[in-house]
């Protein structure tokens, strides 16, 4: 319930401490520490490409600190994936101006390659190599990588590494392609619907690696759908509909901006002082439902009751959130429901595939 | 960095070596091509060696036996098979199912995974024509190469040519099996211009000429003019050349690595 606040602060102190140096960079010493703090991960102004007829990024512009996990969300065919392909140099914008890590990925890509790990949507890996080969084979590509070990063990693919590739189940491919994707100890990590086709706890179980690998100072350029994963992972979400940036926010700004309301239940243990909730600026009303309290309010509803209610020292119990959900946030901004990108997306109709047909 | 010239790849060197190691796995462990270029030529060789009529020398095919005509179609056979089954099918496959291009978004330039699986070819290759020669040398009595520097130039182009073409195949055909399907509408013809059906010296003159102008046909002729130990004639070289380059150029010219 205090998370929104929690990552908040979270966020301030992360980019405090994000290490101004690239560890072991011969590079890094000549950057004084202010200004390596202070210089966004990824920055897109004004992005456009079109395959032909077809306009896949209209105007797309942000800007990702270092050390945050940033999500980019939208519906199927949005232009997310072409939006990170553009930024990882892997397709050339039609007009626009990318930076990342403040080399322009059209001008120099040798360093874009090195400094970014990538786990693409439309990657596959040959079919009768062992799991380990591939593990060891990419991690030969980068100078400095991560530990294969640490990271097979956290994506349980540590029993795996005799296994042909083929034999993997589709979550075991997916999390092969994570860690492939973390094995070059990346700067940024751009990973395209990541848990895809993962069961609920595969998928924490990247999350949390996720979470980790950015407390170690790397930046995470996240594309999804799933709402679930947006709101736990993301500092902040870029929602795109129609090639455009059409919101940009944290997960609770997000929620709260685009569906206004939402309420707090909950039992108090003895009745109290209503009017230490109703001054609150996010509370619009409080009222009485049987034996529960109702507060309707905007913003950071949940986590101004909760404070409120600690620091007078009531223990609420029985707490439910009835927040707007990112989910219908999601719905209200561009018009649809996220599992539909989803399961078109499962169905192959990626938007990936468009732009190779 | 700081200035604005832009970084070459930095890939470690050993990352070269890992490609070049997992590729020779996958030729291992998909091993029709083995079978069909070592294997079969090898098996033929053996075959042809112990029918004593092929050990005739014949005056139709200018004092030498079948089986002296044979050697150079077969080593040509086995270079056309290796290069045509390694080359184009798996490297459309890998384009096909998007191994090139998630290889290209690390620091490893995309075309390293073919110059290792044209190291990896090579080596196949080598190995290969060194067990034919050996074992008509060794076993059959055939005299050794009299001008082994002309015989591996000759080789050398016969593999630049044929490579080339199995390029031209990858960069032409959108999907694995359509590589497949024009791997063997050229293999075919080829084959049967080498001689490997029927001893091109037998041949009418005008299929003769047509013959020294396939990529099999003169590689054949080069290869056999060097054993006997002369310096091969101008034609089947330049002809081997023109084909490497011709082909080569369509391959860079239409190859997509996506």
């Amino acid at each position: 319930m205090c998370k929104p606040l929690a990552r908040g602060q979270e966020h301030l102190t992360r980019a405090a401490v994000t290490p101004a140096s690239e560890p072991g960079s011969p590079v890094a010493p000549a950057f004084p520490r202010a200004e390596a703090v202070s210089r966004p991960a990824v920055e897109i102004s004004h992005l456009r490409k079109a395959y032909g007829p077809l306009m896949a990024v209209d105007d797309v512009s942000f800007s990702v600190g270092q050390g945050e996990i940033f999500g980019i969300l939208g519906p199927n065919g949005a232009g997310k994936t072409t939006t990170v392909e553009c930024a990882l140099g892997l397709r050339s914008p039609d007009s626009g101006t990318i930076r990342v890590m403040g080399t322009d990925p059209q001008t120099d890509r040798a360093r874009i390659r090195e400094i970014t790990g990538v786990q693409l949507q439309s990657s596959a890996f040959p079919a009768k190599l062992r799991v380990g080969e591939i593990i060891d084979m990419y991690q030969s590509f980068y100078r400095r990588p991560a530990d294969a070990g640490e990271l097979a063990g956290a994506l349980g693919l540590s029993a795996k590494r005799r296994s042909y590739y083929r034999s993997l189940s589709g979550g075991q491919q997916q999390r092969l392609s994570v860690l492939l994707a973390l094995i070059g100890a990346p700067r940024i990590a751009v990973l395209d619907e990541m848990t895809t086709g993962l069961d609920p706890q595969a998928r924490r179980d990247v999350w949390e690696l996720i979470e980790g690998v950015r407390d170690r100072g790397t930046t995470v350029l996240l594309v999804t759908h799933f709402m679930e994963e947006a709101e736990r992972l993301c500092d902040r979400i870029a929602l795109i509909d129609s090639g455009r940036v059409i919101a940009l926010d944290t997960p609770a700004g997000l929620t709260a901006r685009a569906a206004g309301a939402k309420t707090v239940r909950f039992l108090a243990p003895a009745s109290f002082d209503e009017s230490l909730l109703t001054r609150l600026p996010e509370v619009t009303a409080v009222e009485h439902d049987g034996h529960h309290i109702v507060v309707t309010g905007t913003g950071e509803l949940p986590t101004a009751v909760i404070v409120a209610l600690h620091a007078a020292g009531i223990e609420a119990q029985d707490v439910r959130i009835d927040a707007s959900t990112l989910e219908s946030a999601f719905v209200r901004l561009t018009g649809r429901h996220p599992h539909e990108a989803e399961e078109a997306g499962e169905a192959g109709e990626a938007e990936g595939g468009v732009a190779q047909s | 960095m700081i200035t604005s010239a832009p970084s070459r790849s930095r890939a470690p060197r050993a990352a070269f070596g890992s490609l070049v190691l997992n590729e020779a796995r996958l030729a291992w462990r998909q091993p029709a091509g083995m079978i069909a270029g070592t294997g079969i030529a090898l098996l033929l060789l053996v075959i042809f060696g112990e029918i004593p009529v092929f050990r005739q020398s014949s005056a139709s095919l200018g004092g030498y036996s079948a089986f002296d005509v044979y050697i150079p179609v077969l080593m040509s056979f086995s270079i056309a098979i290796i290069a045509f089954t390694y080359l184009p099918g798996p490297l459309v496959s890998y384009r096909e199912l998007g191994i090139l291009r998630r290889l290209s978004a690390t620091p490893v330039p995309a075309y390293w995974v073919l110059a290792a699986q044209i190291v990896v070819q090579t080596c196949l290759m080598a190995v290969t024509l060194t067990l034919l020669v050996t074992v008509s040398v060794v076993f059959f009595g055939i005299s050794a190469p009299r001008n082994p520097a002309a015989l591996v130039l000759a080789i050398a182009l016969c593999m630049a040519a044929l490579f080339a073409i199995g390029l031209a195949i990858a960069a032409l055909a959108r999907t694995a099996s359509a590589a497949r399907g024009l791997m063997a509408a050229a293999l075919y013809p080829m084959m049967f211009f080498s001689g490997l059906y029927y001893p091109v010296q037998l041949m009418p003159a005008a299929i003769q000429d047509i013959s020294h102008y396939t990529p099999l046909g003169a590689a054949v002729q080069a290869i056999g003019h060097s054993w006997v130990g002369q310096f091969p004639p101008a034609q089947p070289l330049l002809v081997l050349a023109g084909y490497a380059l011709v082909f080569g150029y369509l391959a860079k010219r239409f190859f997509r690595w996506e």
